[in-house]
């Protein structure tokens, strides 16, 4: 008994900071892995992580004048992620360039420019700690930003359930019966870029993406519908926060990478075990009913 | 001329600044059953779409009578078929008119997603994921969606194709009574013999009306071949078309020969 609290309960229970990791990478999946699953369902799944090279330029204008600093590095990657989404949705809308090229188009050119600023002034650590984060070093401030991006994100699904279902489900349905299709596509662009803008300081801008489409990507393997899936992509985005944390406590590995790849393990245990998974599919499935 | 549900005012549609629908002026009586034949390219399902509102004209304007309501079936639906939904999840999104973004799904709302459900012959399918559903089925699903939209007017384009014979009876058969409690319902349809049979009028096109109204009257031969003889490429360096040169006079089946070859002339 005493060996089980060791290993599970005492790391939270001793350590402040890991109390605060606990709580903010919690609050996080609350949010980011329903995101997750309906970037996955749009087929948008590489859009996450080219938004999350987007918002690099923001992050590094606010690090270059203002420091390793959350509040200025957070603004600037929301807006530098919002003009990439912005710009890009609305040239696939209202061109002929479908969404994929476009977001490509646009995210290299911020990637570009971000690294350029952070090589101006700064070395390749100060560089690794804004592309990596920090889960263990999350201070009040941040627990607040996070808090409020996870209740903004919440809020919007929502209110915006049934139009984010229908645009996504039937679009050529929904703009006949409503205008709401194209605001509804940027609410949601917007809801990514909060989320990976949310995820960026604790995890980075490259892990924080993991946690908003892994999560996704495995609950695809055990439903058929959009409630539950969105339901068990935010639980197995606990247990990897909270297996992820442990992992790095006892194992003194850093954070980021720890939480993600418990995610990867439950992400390969789904594609084989998963309803919907490839054993269920090629084994049991061989047997059939008569109608 | 009172009783218009829909007007079309010297209507051009198209894309790239080619026109699909051309000039087209007229009405659409409130109550009509009308089917909408013509080759393939003729406009039809581009006038389905600026009906609804998808495209915009290049000229001239649609009018809706005020308070008419459409429910449109597209020949190409944009349906994503792998989305985890349900086939009563996909029924449901025609409640949209009804219960819009925040409206809650009343018992009512759920009971009358199963009878649509029944009417299309696909009572107790509510629980089946859209991805086993087959091709005729789902054209049935989305029928049914038409049917809970309680629309004023309703648009189908080609919704007999992937049918076997015996639902197209059925789905006429809706049809029919969409026509009998006098709501206004166009269809594009292809089997001429069907549209003899089922449909009092039709609209014959060929990028411009051929003929239009009493269906045993446009179907005659020789307006057939008229509609058989329209040129359904587009002529890259085809003329503009000037707003003077029209003959506002005959607003049906005028010529334009001499833009893009719809014509006797033409074969």
């Amino acid at each position: 008994m005493d060996m089980l609290y060791g290993l599970f309960i005492a790391p939270f229970a001793d350590f402040a900071f890991m109390q605060r990791a606990l709580i903010g990478s919690l609050m996080l999946s609350l949010g980011a892995c329903p995101v997750g699953v309906f970037l996955m369902l749009r087929r948008m799944s590489l859009s996450g992580d080219a938004m999350a090279h987007a918002i690099l330029p923001g992050a590094a204008a606010g690090f270059l004048l203002y420091g390793l600093e959350i509040l200025p590095m957070t603004i600037g990657g929301l807006i530098a992620g919002i003009i990439v989404a912005l710009g890009a949705g609305a040239v696939s809308r209202f061109t002929i360039q479908r969404e994929d090229a476009s977001m490509a188009a646009f995210y290299l050119i911020s990637l570009a420019i971000g690294v350029l600023m952070v090589s101006i002034r700064g070395s390749s650590v100060d560089l690794m700690h804004v592309l990596f984060g920090t889960v263990l070093a999350l201070n009040n401030e941040a627990l607040a930003l996070i808090g409020g991006i996870v209740a903004v994100t919440l809020v919007s699904l929502a209110i915006f359930w049934r139009a984010l279902v229908a645009e996504c489900l039937d679009p050529l349905f929904l703009r006949s019966v409503s205008r709401l299709g194209s605001p509804v596509h940027f609410i949601f662009l917007g809801l990514v870029v909060l989320n990976l803008v949310g995820g960026f300081q604790a995890l980075g801008t490259l892990l924080s993406v993991g946690l908003m489409m892994l999560p996704a990507a495995a609950a695809r393997f055990w439903t058929a519908r959009v409630e539950p899936m969105c339901v068990l992509a935010v639980v197995i985005g606990f247990a990897s926060c909270i297996a992820g944390l442990l992992l790095s406590y006892h194992a003194s590995l850093p954070s980021g990478p720890a939480i993600i790849l418990s995610a990867g393990v439950v992400y390969f245990a789904s594609i084989l075990f998963g309803t919907r998974g490839i054993l269920r599919a090629r084994i049991i499935h061989h047997r059939h009913r008569t109608a | 001329m009172i009783n218009a549900c829909l007007t079309f005012r010297d209507l051009t549609l198209g894309y790239n600044s080619h026109p699909a629908i051309h000039h087209l002026d007229g009405t659409i009586r409130k109550g009509s059953l009308t089917a909408v034949v013509g080759a393939n390219g003729s406009g039809k399902s581009t006038l389905m779409k600026g009906i609804v509102g998808v495209l915009k004209p290049m000229a001239g304007a649609v009018i809706r009578a005020p308070g008419v309501r459409a429910a449109y079936l597209p020949q190409q639906s944009e349906l994503d078929r792998s989305f985890p939904a349900r086939v009563v999840d996909l029924v449901s999104l025609g409640l949209w008119p009804r219960r819009g973004l925040l409206g809650r799904y009343t018992k009512e709302d759920r009971d009358s997603v199963s009878q649509a459900l029944m009417a299309v012959g696909l009572g107790g399918f509510e629980k089946r994921p859209i991805d086993t559903l087959s091709g005729g089925q789902l054209q049935r699903t989305l029928f049914a969606r038409v049917l809970l939209q309680d629309a004023d007017l309703i648009l189908l384009d080609e919704p007999f194709n992937a049918v076997d014979s015996k639902t197209v009876g059925d789905l006429i058969a809706l049809i029919k009574r969409w026509h009998g409690e006098e709501r206004t319902v166009m269809v594009v349809v292809h089997d001429l013999d069907l549209v003899r049979q089922n449909f009092p009028e039709t609209l014959l096109l060929a990028r411009q009306p051929i003929a239009w109204g009493e269906t045993r009257e446009t179907l005659k031969p020789e307006n057939l071949l008229r509609a058989r003889r329209f040129h359904e490429a587009w002529e890259e360096n085809a003329p503009w078309c000037e707003p003077d040169s029209h003959d506002h006079d005959h607003p049906h089946a005028h010529d334009h020969d001499h833009h893009h070859g719809a014509g006797p002339r033409a074969a």
